[in-house]
């Protein structure tokens, strides 16, 4: 089948954090109207819109959310139609691949792909049983497992097989929050120090407080357009040239090996193929580091380094900004925060804002080629995206 | 508040770990499925229900400090990711021992326990947690 190419002409993120003064509502209009407003397009010119959305059910008992965007972003005046994409953790990334797909088959011109989730109205614990609700409801949490702990599991087993180090892990959590420091949109914005990690409470052995992402509100959204019109409306357009998707058993003990995502590999061998791209020609990746564990298992699975050794390339700053591949430089699910349903969307923003150079203080210099991978559950869903500048 | 269908139907395996072998390629499945997800439609028909003898080794454990609201009087607690010596894979509680004297590898066995239960008035959940299998000890099946 021969698809259109697709481009990014706008993009729109709120602030992320503990916003007690903002409802979805908010959040949600505030990120799509930056993208339109970026984008420099009317509402009228909009054909479809998809929200990625993991559990506004539970966290603010409002379903069909994405006719909520729609009407309260004006879009509804004129029908468009809104859908809403739902694979916990991966909704944001989803929703794109959801858009990319309207937009590559000629069925839709111009659509908008949002995400959004409010946390923080929910307590921490009730916030965290709704994120256990990605891994087997029946035959992991009921049985105890909190998702913190199933991704405590993988750490402790790749510890184990690999002999990645405790301070490996906290290595992570050091470099996303020193990215995050440069990101005027981060969750949090403060350097820490290895030592921070590791004194830090205990939450699942060998994981720690400072080694797992944070409850957070907030939005994003891209508008997207097919490539050979995008140059009417943005200055740098950036083609999303590759799009994978993956998934995998359900509950972690269902795989044969849980110090790798195989929909992950699988996901990234996908995009990378519909793109001609390989990993040497990627600068900037964006990983879904809800935990510390989760960005070694990610660089190793794409191939950026070979298994085993994601964490010693943390530690050695080959994933820092300047380095081989500067693996999330927005700071992160741990440091720029992590709104569920937002995050996928927040990671296309955070590389064609690389892509376009505009990433100020935490540019990576001459980044042309980008990726982002958004995962849903312990690794039950992949998507990954690789976007260049066109 | 979930209602108590939700989690009785769930028993048989919850209680006594049953699962299915699939006689299409020998594998054990826990939870029940319906069809092998390895063989598909090659396994319809040839899904048989099986007890599993609950035994097996640590794939993996945690020691959980921040845990749900079932499991806020247990903390801090243990959970595991159990090869169960029919090949499949299993979570669950590790009890009655201390995370020091595990290691992936260690011997456990099944046992039946109370899993949680829904305030002071609602159902009270039981299911399978493992405990460690002393050397030298001779294993019963599993305890009920």
């Amino acid at each position: 089948m021969k698809m259109r190419r697709v481009a990014v002409i706008g993009i729109g993120i709120t602030e992320f954090g503990e916003l007690w003064d903002a409802s979805f509502r908010k959040l949600g209009i505030g990120a799509g109207l930056a993208a339109v407003e970026d984008a420099k397009i009317s509402a009228d010119q909009i054909d479809a819109m998809y929200v990625g959305n993991m559990s506004a059910g539970r966290f603010i008992r409002q379903e069909h959310v994405a006719a909520l965007i729609a009407d309260y972003s004006g879009l509804a005046r004129d029908h468009i139609p809104a859908t809403r994409v739902e694979a916990a953790g991966a909704s944001g990334g989803l929703a794109l691949r959801q858009g990319f797909l309207a937009v590559a088959s000629g069925l839709h011109d111009i659509v908008v792909v949002g995400g959004a989730e409010k946390m923080t109205d929910v307590s921490d614990m009730e916030s965290s049983m709704i994120q256990s609700s990605a891994a087997d409801q029946e035959w992991e949490t009921e049985l105890g497992a909190t998702f913190a702990s199933l991704h405590a599991l993988i750490a402790t087993r790749h510890m184990h097989d690999y002999g990645t180090t405790r301070e490996q892990l906290a290595d992570v959590a050091v470099k996303n929050h020193r990215h995050g420091s440069l990101n005027p949109k981060a969750q949090f914005r403060r350097e820490i120090t290895r030592d921070v990690v590791l004194r830090s409470p205990i939450v699942a052995s060998p994981l720690r407080m400072f080694d797992c992402a944070p409850s957070s509100d907030g939005a994003a959204a891209v508008v997207l357009c097919p490539l050979d019109a995008a140059k009417k409306y943005a200055e740098t357009p950036v083609e999303i040239t590759g799009s994978g998707q993956a998934s995998d058993s359900l509950a972690l003990h269902h795989r044969k090996d849980i110090c790798t995502m195989a929909a992950t590999k699988v996901a990234a061998e996908r995009a990378f193929k519909m793109a001609g791209l390989s990993q040497k020609d990627v600068q900037v990746v964006e990983v879904h580091d809800n935990f510390t564990i989760s960005e070694i298992l990610a660089v190793e699975d794409m191939g950026f380094f070979p298994k085993g050794e994601g964490g010693k390339a943390t530690e050695e700053g080959r994933t820092s900004l300047g380095g081989d591949v500067a693996v999330n430089t927005s700071g992160g699910l741990k440091a720029r925060g992590d709104p569920i349903g937002a995050t996928g969307v927040a990671q296309a923003v955070e590389i064609v804002t690389q892509l376009r150079g505009k990433a100020d203080k935490r540019q990576v210099k001459d980044a042309a080629v980008g990726l982002a991978q958004n995962v849903g559950g312990t690794g039950a869903t992949v998507v990954v995206h690789i976007f260049r500048r066109a | 508040m979930a209602t108590a269908p939700r989690f009785w139907r769930e028993n048989p395996s919850r209680y006594n770990l049953f699962g299915f072998k699939c006689n299409s390629c020998g594998r054990y499945n826990f939870p029940p499925r319906i069809i092998c997800p390895v063989c598909r439609r090659k396994s319809v028909g040839k899904m048989e229900p099986v007890k599993l003898k609950g035994t097996g080794t640590i794939f993996s454990f945690t020691e959980v400090h921040e845990g749900m609201d079932e499991q806020n009087m247990q903390k801090p607690y243990i959970v595991a990711m159990v090869e169960l010596d029919e090949g499949t894979k299993i979570t669950g509680q590790v009890i009655d021992c201390d995370a020091r004297d595990l290691s992936i590898g260690t011997k456990v066995r099944t046992t039946l326990r109370k899993l949680s239960e829904e305030g002071s008035a609602g159902v009270i959940h039981y299911g399978y947690k493992f405990i460690p299998i002393c050397e030298g000890t001779k294993v019963a099946p599993q305890d009920e």
